[in-house]
């Protein structure tokens, strides 16, 4: 499907493969909208990642579960939501994976690695899922701040 | 566009010559299983080629991190090779590039193991 209407939505299983398809889909559209080799790349990861923690750590692979992710595109934005339907997550007991103590964690970096890579990153946990919203700016972005709120 | 790996042995160290993605699920444990496996038969002293490899994610990393300090734990040591841009770019956002010893040609990373 093309970017063409603005937005499109699909509903994915819970699956690896999903992640796969995420990234994908991804990759399409930022390149499609005229992003930068790099950009394309950071968009296409933050969406990986994001699909990650909606599969495995929401949904936790569940079958009865989906995945929803939206592309929008709004003025100078790409908008991404990515939805799961798991039990929430805690935003307070993600370890900083910069921190000394965590550098050699084998895991823990994905929230981080959106936020290095879009403009803006919002995570709203709840007891019916978690929803992601990753923003990347379609004409350059704004150097240096890159995280936002929660 | 799955993970590959080979192993060639160079004046007693292992190289791990390896292309593709190291993402969550094959890449990752393709990697897992290969350092595991050279470690298992006492092989200490690894370089991971990396040179063909053009993407990697968070999970990717952290197998990366995993076969480091696996590998230290068994007293042996982990080098890292010819990074790409991107991967580069990614151990250093995320700090890993001071933790890593990494090598930019084969030579020095053999000749660097003690």
């Amino acid at each position: 499907m093309a970017m063409t209407e603005q937005r499109v939505s699909y509903t994915l299983d819970s699956s690896l493969e999903t992640i796969d398809s995420a990234e994908e889909k991804a990759t399409r559209i930022a390149n499609e909208l005229g992003f930068g080799e790099d950009e394309v790349m950071q968009i296409s990861m933050a969406v990986r990642e994001g699909a990650v923690n909606a599969v495995l750590h929401g949904n936790a692979y569940a079958p009865d579960k989906k995945v929803i992710l939206a592309f929008e595109r709004t003025g100078e934005e790409l908008v991404i939501t990515i939805r799961d339907q798991g039990k929430g997550m805690d935003l307070s007991k993600i370890p900083n994976p910069l921190a000394p103590e965590n550098l050699l964690k084998t895991s823990g970096r994905g929230i981080f690695l959106m936020r290095s890579f879009m403009d803006v990153v919002e995570i709203r946990p709840s007891a019916t899922g978690t929803e992601l919203k990753l923003i990347k700016r379609v004409h350059g972005s704004t150097a240096g701040g890159k995280e936002a709120s929660q | 566009m799955t993970m590959k790996v080979s192993t060639r042995q160079v004046d007693g160290v292992t190289i791990v010559d390896c292309s593709g993605r190291i993402t969550l699920g094959e890449g990752s444990v393709i990697l897992r299983d290969t350092v595991r496996d050279l470690l298992s038969k006492g092989n200490k002293k690894i370089v991971l080629n990396l040179a063909d490899v053009n993407y990697i994610d968070s999970s990717g990393i952290g197998e990366l991190v995993s076969a480091f300090t696996t590998t230290k734990n068994q007293g042996g040591e982990l080098k890292l090779l010819n990074l790409t841009k991107k991967v580069n770019d990614l151990l250093q956002i995320t700090k890993l590039y001071t933790v890593f010893d990494v090598k930019d040609d084969e030579a020095s990373a053999v000749k660097s193991f003690k």
